[in-house]
């Protein structure tokens, strides 16, 4: 079951030495100085890995959500806010491939192709639409053969480093969910202000912005799909995003249970080393079955997404989703545990894991809204 | 202004107290206190103003004639609300003065007691070892009798107050090959040559407390600062637990209840799907859950202290508030993060201080792990079963 291919296992090995030269080492520091991973950039750029759904009719290398969701696990693993950054870029990018005109994505997805570093986002949420998204704000006006966009949308990864974006706003509020449209907006756009970004606990080394509209003036070729098919576009892609950020905290939960049992095989105490003390064999071995079984839900949603089954593939990403940020969560907080006071020190990363590991239960849908999506199709009469 | 709580009554008064000068003046430093990760000094003297940090003294010394565990955990919960390290501050306090109190000999006593009272010093407690956390039996740093005064050698790491503290509590083995029954406490004087403050840890949360690195090289102390037998050090450490245990108990009550709180105040503000979150049925979830992990967590606590206070054997209780109240501040912590959604992952709002603060409560003071075998050998000694 889920056997990879040469292909796949050879990316994973790439990806995997990448994460222990370039990722692993700076986590750290990245972490601390809460700055952009330009060297992770660098380094997914340089192995042809920075976006890895791109089509191959664009100059991709179109490796499928498998692989992907593989490649998220190794990056994950060793520093997740470069794992957030892959993400960030193919939430960016999905919109376009799944909406978007020849003409769009000629221009757009081209723009990604071999070695690009050029960054993109997805920028959906606002103060006031989170979970609840169809209560945005953000208006987009026809005049002419351009939009006017008024409003402002936050939490945005990768924000203020894109070089484009999608977007989303409402080119007629009284209709509702059908009344939002998906545009691909550029950082030269004038009317774009820049906010603040966000001082966060965790996943430091990603950038979450503030992103404000003042007549931000958008060319109509720029709409991705008809007027009004913003929110079915935007559902697409939130729904295989789940299975990334599950993929992500699968690789957290992975990294912090290996520092733990290499922690617990080291450390003597009562005259033994920990791992010899039943109370730490339990924890370990609870610890790996969560981990393996969110990987294998994991591994279940993103085949099922490659094999043209997406409905049931959203359900499962929904139940992968919030089975691995559990996990995450419970795994990285046991992992400080059995590292005792030293795992409570920035000497040591899972200190840095646990509290990447709680955003995984926040963003895109939080761990409510995803049991609310799994619950309602399960329950839906068929 | 200083409360001495006999009644009832005098111990809400105090509560009153603790919980308008730490709203008033603590809360507002909180999220400074974490950035810079800094001892407060205006914090230390406030509580030194409201008689907190003598409350573990004998009366004489601005200490209560009863008590003491229930007073400590009132003040240490009530602050915890709104800043965990400044609570810290306190239990430390206690847990420092401690050996001190109950071990000290007659010829010296009055001085030393008088001195932390009048000249506002601070006590740390050096027992911890980087070889040594959970097992206190193992502690390498040595106490050698040489004439009329001992000389100590050893290494103490996450010694909280350990740079400000100005008097330290050091277990130190005194003989060799007898694991705990080898162990004595003695006071020992920060200005003795050859200790040494090390490295201030850089931490998760409780970023305002002080944790460092102790060394002690070649350090002597003249022989009256034993402070018990030679080998009561042991007994004496865990005389200790049976009062810092259910104080450890309270910060990680009063941390989730400040969590608790402030989601409680979110879910009735922040409105989705045209409902305030609160009126949410898997919010309420939470909010339940909370509460009443919150009320049980109170309930062990007191309880606790109380046995400390009525000089009954508290152990299994207290092992159980700490363990229960420290594992309820992890999930309502986690929680509350969870409840604030993406505002409560920044660092605009004190939930995920108070997340990164829960995490410690399930680690020091024994962790969690041995919490339950010290509970568990509590319940199996109750029915004759050794272990």
């Amino acid at each position: 079951m889920f056997r990879l291919n040469d292909e796949q296992r050879m990316i994973v090995e790439t990806v995997r030495r990448i994460a222990a030269r370039e990722l692993a080492p700076r986590a750290s520091e990245l972490d601390k100085a809460a700055g952009f991973p330009h060297a992770s950039v660098a380094a997914f750029a340089e192995n042809g890995v920075l976006n890895p759904l791109l089509p191959a009719q664009y100059g991709g290398v179109d490796l499928g959500l498998f692989t992907f969701s593989l490649i998220l696990e190794e990056v994950g693993r060793a520093c997740a806010a470069s794992a957030l950054l892959l993400i960030a870029q193919a939430d960016g990018m999905l919109p376009i491939i799944h909406g978007g005109s020849e003409f769009l994505k000629d221009k757009y997805l081209r723009r990604l192709a071999d070695d690009s570093r050029q960054l993109t986002a997805l920028a959906a949420t606002e103060p006031s639409a989170g979970s609840d998204i169809l209560s945005m704000r953000t208006k987009a006006v026809r005049r002419g053969d351009k939009y006017i966009v008024n409003g402002q949308k936050c939490f945005i990864t990768n924000g203020s480093v894109a070089d484009f974006f999608v977007l989303y706003a409402y080119t007629d509020a009284s209709k509702g969910a059908r009344g939002i449209s998906a545009f691909v907006a550029e950082k030269s756009f004038a009317g774009l202000v820049y906010g603040k970004n966000e001082n966060k606990m965790g996943m430091r080394g990603s950038v979450n912005s503030e992103l404000f509209f003042e007549d931000m003036e958008i060319p109509v070729e720029n709409l991705i799909g008809e007027e009004g098919g913003g929110f079915i576009n935007l559902m697409r892609t939130l729904a295989m995003s789940r299975l990334f950020c599950a993929a992500q905290a699968v690789g957290i939960a992975q990294g912090a249970l290996e520092e733990a049992t290499k922690y617990a095989r080291e450390r003597v105490q009562f005259g033994k080393p920990i791992a010899d003390l039943t109370p730490i064999q339990f924890m370990i071995a609870d610890m790996a079955a969560a981990v393996e079984a969110s990987r294998l839900l994991t591994h279940k949603a993103a085949i099922l997404f490659d094999e043209g089954e997406p409905d049931r593939a959203g359900t499962l990403a929904a139940m992968a989703k919030f089975t691995a940020s559990d996990t995450a969560m419970r795994v990285t907080t046991d992992a400080v545990q059995i590292l005792g006071g030293y795992g409570y020190m920035k000497d040591y990363p899972v200190e840095r894991m646990m509290r990447d590991a709680k955003l995984t239960q926040i963003y895109t849908g939080t761990n409510q809204i995803m049991r609310l999506v799994a619950g309602r199709e399960l329950l839906r009469p068929k | 202004m200083c409360i001495t709580p006999e009644t009832p009554q005098e111990l809400a008064m105090l509560r009153e107290a603790v919980y308008r000068a730490a709203r008033d003046k603590i809360a507002p430093l909180a999220a400074s206190i974490d950035q810079y990760g800094e001892f407060n000094r205006d914090v230390e003297a406030l509580c030194w103003d409201l008689g907190l940090l003598t409350l573990a003294l004998p009366p004489e010394f601005g200490g209560l004639e009863k008590n003491t565990g229930t007073a400590l955990c009132i003040a240490v919960e009530e602050i915890s609300r709104f800043c965990a390290s400044s609570a810290l501050l306190l239990i430390i306090q206690a847990v420092g003065s401690f050996p001190i109190v109950h071990g000290i000999r007659p010829e010296i006593r009055d001085e030393v007691l008088s001195r932390i009272r009048d000249n506002r010093e601070l006590v740390g407690y050096l027992v911890t070892e980087p070889s040594g956390g959970s097992d206190v039996a193992a502690i390498k740093t040595t106490a050698t009798k040489d004439g009329n005064e001992y000389v100590i050698n050893g290494a103490k790491c996450f010694a909280t107050n350990g740079g400000v503290a100005s008097l330290y509590s050091v277990l130190a083995r005194t003989s060799r090959g007898e694991g705990h029954r080898g162990l004595s406490f003695f006071m020992v004087e920060r200005e003795r040559p050859g200790l040494t403050v090390g490295k201030k840890e850089d931490k998760l949360g409780q970023r305002g407390s002080n944790t460092t690195e102790v060394f002690l090289d070649e350090v002597r102390i003249p022989e009256v600062n034993l402070l018990g037998e030679e080998g009561s050090g042991f007994l004496l450490a865990m005389k200790d637990f049976d009062m810092s245990r259910p104080a450890i108990a309270a910060q990680a009550l009063g941390i989730a209840q400040g969590a608790f709180e402030a989601m409680v105040k979110y879910s009735t503000e922040r409105q989705t799907f045209g409902k305030f979150i609160a009126e949410h049925q898997m919010i309420q979830a939470i909010l339940a859950d909370a509460g009443m992990l919150i009320e049980a967590s109170r309930g062990l606590t007191y309880r606790a202290a109380a046995l400390y206070d009525e000089g009954k054997r508290n152990t299994k209780i207290a092992s159980m508030a700490k363990c229960f109240a420290s594992d309820a501040a992890m999930k309502i912590t986690t929680d509350a993060v969870q409840v604030l959604g993406g505002y409560g992952y920044t660092k605009d709002f004190p939930v995920e201080r108070m997340f990164r603060d829960a995490k410690l409560t399930q680690i020091f003071e024994g962790t969690n792990q041995i919490q339950r075998i010290v509970i568990a050998r509590e319940i199996l000694n109750e029915v004759g079963f050794t272990i």
